[in-house]
């Protein structure tokens, strides 16, 4: 057997500490050969075994009735009734979309395609949550450009919707920008596929793509490791995405599973070939045994190494019998799909331990000898320091109270109102013709159903959101705001908060202040999902998000999936306020102005105090606003959750929605009542308002008119007074007129 | 018997499911039919529906227009039975010839995803016949390379010949003539850049594509 010469400095080339270099030899019981020292490499990367944030992620609440699969899987899946599941996961592209944005984002997209993909689900829906610096920088507008075009060149051709997503500007994201992607599959409940290789003789069957140089390295080098000063000799690791390829993927995939002819499926992603043998193996409880020279190369001359850790997008492992492989053949053949057999599914070893074992040629030089368990669950797992930072905020200066109140209130609410339009125009959020209300909406809200099969009653709705602002002043409310207004969101069109997956996008976790915002998000999601009966099904955690030794402020990005038991009739969404109807807010109606956006956005106080959070009250406010979003269809014509900016740019944002003007006469002159944030609030447009009362008194909750739906103005309060006109041209044309500037 | 119709699935097509769905809807019997095959035989109508046939490499529709299905096509064409494209379906039959023409790439170099407002043209066409002439639609469209353009003697004819079908009321993507679909000069093989399958339920938004795929549908049937 080969050994590295000079392993110990190669080692840490490859993003290894010594200790882990260690571990591995303790493993093994001798040194690793190079190829063996590559696939720790990667496989113990933290993008890969979550080393850093496991021993966080235990306090989750994962368990409810409804999962079917939940976190450490390919995605979470959840039983939607109708003998149907969704299946959804959520991922970050942050680095590889610094570094080169069309491409980094594309490959996103991709990833996160296949592996719903590989659990038997067709992919419906896409959601983006985006975060860059402000449009002011040169350098933020190309990277926001490049990653637009990524995802819509990507997700239109591939043939996925994008539904959703979310868009944020700040100056920490400058750098390093944050892209995260979430994909939501369809599958039947018994068609489900699990990542096994579990039966002894079958065979390890390579889809897709041919296996080339790009994203070598990708896992660790680049997504486990911050950024410098020099970032451009990174761009060979990151992977280089083909949509046609990945839809003839999803075909042949789907095909061969209606036909049932996998018995297993495991997406190469990050790590590549490495990661998908050792972990369909491990989980199976079996070996398998692998020779590189059966792997279609795009290029001559890569040795086992490069095929190994080789991170090239489009493919995907299935395990299937061999007396089906004539089967496997044709359909592959039929989608244009290349397929190759390049191992086999080996019983373990007497000690019952499944090994890897990957040779070059048959017979020939064997270069992998592994235990598989190890490579996939083995890493060391790290209880890094947690500390909370040395200076608490607020500092000095930075408290929004002490700001006067503004001379022009309307300017300010103008300044706030943002239409993404020119973002999700640009993807396809229509395929499948199943999307009741889509990107621009509050949640968006699908049919349920398996494309090219009859509808069932049910939607599920979408929310991906986030508050980096929050979440900087105080993690752990931060999150919990967070997943409540997630659960709000999807609330407001009808669907009762079904499972929540999440992306936790950090900076360094060698820094004790970074992995105590950590610890402290993963309690305040943990408090807020078990407050509002939530199970989390899944998660990324993306650390290292800093550049030039700044930190990223922490941000954790959720996507709320709900269940709507009868879709919406027609005409009745998305929500459009009628002339006349009143307008009541429901819920706790405590602003306060730190954190908020009219604080940090318009004026650069990062401090003061946040809006604090009952999650007792929160639970039954969304409960209310589930019944009224269905058994009050007919004279309620609109709900909107009170979020960003407060309850000026909610009632801009109905009125600018609907095309009719509001009169607000119930909300007072200031900027703690026009701007300030809480995020247990609803504004009811209806034209019931005795019925709306006595439901908010039946459930507890607060209920007040603060005026009608009337005009083609936005007045609220004595102070604001927009044309509704004026007001939607300035919305819409904000995006365009910075990217242009 | 009802009609069948067949939506022809090219590698990297998308909105086949849909399209299907649609005209099922409708009555119709709608089969999908790869791009392979080489008979159209039995049926009534072909569809080329939506998406990206080949990834849309090198061009859109350049590499499907020698797909072995497309002889069957043209014959199909020849005997006066409906051929539709839809989007990308147009782009296809552009390319193969069976319509004038071309479609560029967006005025503004971007994709565009949106329901816009359309009027009626020509209610000769298999896709208009159950139109009035100036009936405004509402109907998505979603392509980046919908941008109708051809010499001006081209033009000229098809527009002295009635050929253009639908017309943008606010030209999205830099369309000569506003055009939005346009048919051949026998009217029986057409093509439009905007998805009527994707305004066929109004609990989706929009039906009015609803009277297009019925008019398709008929012109099948007679």
């Amino acid at each position: 057997m080969a050994t590295a010469s000079g392993a110990s400095s190669a080692h840490e080339d490859l993003g290894m500490t010594n200790a882990e270099y260690e571990a591995v030899c303790r493993t093994l019981g001798r040194s690793p050969s190079s190829a063996e020292l590559a696939m720790y490499s990667v496989m113990w990367s933290e993008h890969c075994s979550y080393k850093s944030s496991r021993t966080h992620l235990r306090r989750f609440p994962t368990n409810a009735p409804q999962v079917i699969m939940g976190p450490g899987e390919n995605a979470g899946i959840v039983d939607a009734g109708d003998g149907l599941a969704v299946a959804i996961r959520m991922e970050s592209h942050n680095h590889p979309s610094a570094i080169e944005p069309k491409q980094g984002a594309a490959t996103g997209v991709g990833g996160i395609i296949r592996d719903i993909l590989s659990v038997g689900a067709r992919p419906v829906a896409l959601l983006d949550p985006l975060f860059f610096g402000p449009l002011t920088s040169a350098h933020s507008r190309l990277i926001f450009d490049g990653v637009i075009r990524g995802i819509s060149s990507y997700g239109n051709s591939v043939g996925v919707p994008t539904v959703g997503g979310e868009l944020t500007f700040d100056p920490c994201y400058e750098r390093n920008p944050l892209v995260n992607v979430v994909c939501v599959g369809v599958v039947e409940k018994n068609r489900i596929i699990h990542a096994t290789a579990s039966r002894p003789g079958s065979l390890a069957v390579l889809l897709g793509s041919l296996t080339g140089r790009d994203g070598i390295g990708g896992v660790s080098v680049l997504a486990s490791a911050g950024f410098g000063d020099v970032v451009e000799d990174k761009r060979p690791s990151v992977q280089v995405g083909d949509p046609f390829e990945g839809k003839r993927l999803i075909e042949a995939c789907l095909e061969l599973a209606d036909r049932g002819l996998i018995l297993g499926l495991q997406d190469l992603g990050g790590a590549g070939l490495s990661c998908a043998t050792c972990e369909t193996a491990s989980k199976g409880g079996m070996g398998m045994e692998v020779d590189v020279t059966a792997v279609p190369l795009r290029e001559p001359g890569m040795d086992p190494m490069e095929i190994l850790v080789s991170e090239s997008q489009e493919r995907m492992l299935a395990i299937v019998s061999p007396d089906r492989l004539g089967e496997v053949k044709q359909v592959c053949d039929r989608h244009e799909v290349r397929h190759s057999v390049v191992g086999r599914v080996v019983p373990p070893a007497p000690d019952a331990v499944g090994r890897l074992r990957v040779q070059v040629g048959e017979p020939g030089e064997r270069v992998v000898d592994v235990p598989a368990a190890s490579l996939a669950d083995g890493a060391p797992l790290y209880d890094r320091p947690v500390a909370p930072p040395a200076t608490a905020r607020p500092e000095a200066g930075e408290d929004p109270d002490e700001l006067p109140e503004p001379p022009d209130p309307g300017g300010d609410l103008l300044a706030m109102l943002q239409d993404a339009s020119y973002v999700y125009e640009q993807y396809d959020y229509m395929l499948f013709h199943s999307t009741i209300a889509g990107p621009g909406s509050g949640a968006a809200l699908l049919r349920l159903a398996v494309p090219g099969k009859p509808p069932t009653a049910k939607a599920i709705a979408l929310s991906a959101d986030s508050n980096h602002r929050l979440c900087a002043l105080d993690p752990r409310l931060g999150a919990r705001h967070v997943v409540a207004e997630s659960a709000l969101n999807v609330a407001c069109v009808g669907a009762v908060p079904w499972a929540l997956v999440d992306c936790l996008n950090f900076g360094n976790p060698e820094h004790p202040e970074v992995m105590w915002q950590f610890s402290e998000t993963v309690d305040g999601i943990t408090e807020a999902c078990n407050a509002l009966s939530v199970p989390v099904v899944g998660g990324n955690v993306s650390f290292y998000n800093e550049s030039a030794g700044r930190d990223i402020d922490p941000t954790p990005v959720v996507t709320m999936l709900g269940l709507r038991e009868v879709a919406p009739a027609a005409g009745s969404q998305p929500w459009s306020m009628r002339e006349g109807d009143h307008l009541a807010l429901l819920g706790n109606d405590a602003p306060q102005l730190g954190g908020s956006r009219w604080a940090v956005d318009l004026h650069g106080k990062r401090g003061g105090r946040p809006p604090s959070l009952d999650l007792e009250f929160h639970a039954r406010l969304v409960r209310l606003t589930v019944a009224l979003a269905i058994a009050g269809m007919g004279s309620v014509s609109y709900l909107q959750d009170v979020s960003d900016g407060g309850l000026a740019v909610a009632l801009a944002e109905i009125a600018l929605f609907s095309g009719v003007g509001v009169t607000a006469n119930g909300i007072a002159d200031n900027k703690m009542a026009l701007f300030g944030e809480s995020f247990s609030r609803v504004i009811v447009a209806t034209n019931d308002i005795g019925s709306l009362q006595v439901h908010a008194e039946d459930s507890g909750v607060p209920c007040r008119i603060i005026g009608q739906a009337e005009g083609g103005r936005i007045r609220i309060g004595g102070s604001v007074d927009l044309d509704l006109e004026d007001a939607a041209h300035t919305r819409r044309s904000r995006l365009q007129g910075q990217l242009t500037a | 018997m009802t009609t069948r119709i067949a939506v022809i699935v090219f590698p990297g097509t998308n909105c086949e499911l849909d399209t299907v769905t649609a005209l099922e809807n409708l009555g119709a019997t709608a089969d999908l039919v790869w791009h392979k095959d080489t008979s159209l035989g039995g049926y009534d109508a072909a569809v080329l529906p939506g998406g990206f046939a080949h990834g849309d490499y090198l061009r859109p529709g350049a590499i499907a227009r020698f797909s072995p299905i497309m002889d069957a096509i043209r014959e199909l064409a020849e005997t006066g039975a409906p051929v539709v494209g839809i989007c990308n379906g147009f782009q296809v039959l552009t390319e193969a010839h069976l319509l004038p023409g071309a479609l560029q790439k967006n005025a503004g170099l971007r994709f565009i995803c949106r329901s816009v407002d359309l009027t009626v043209a020509r209610s000769g066409s298999v896709l208009t016949r159950g139109t009035t002439e100036n009936q405004k639609l509402r109907i998505p469209i979603n392509h980046f390379e919908g941008n109708y353009t051809c010499d001006s003697a081209t033009l000229e004819k098809i527009e002295r010949n009635g050929q253009v079908v639908l017309r943008y009321l606010s030209n999205p993507n830099g369309s000569l003539n506003d055009i939005a679909g346009i048919c051949n000069k026998r009217g029986n093989v057409a093509g439009i850049m905007p998805h009527p399958e994707r305004a066929s339920d109004r609990a989706l938004g929009s039906d009015d594509g609803n009277v297009l795929l019925a008019s398709l549908i008929e012109a099948s049937t007679s």
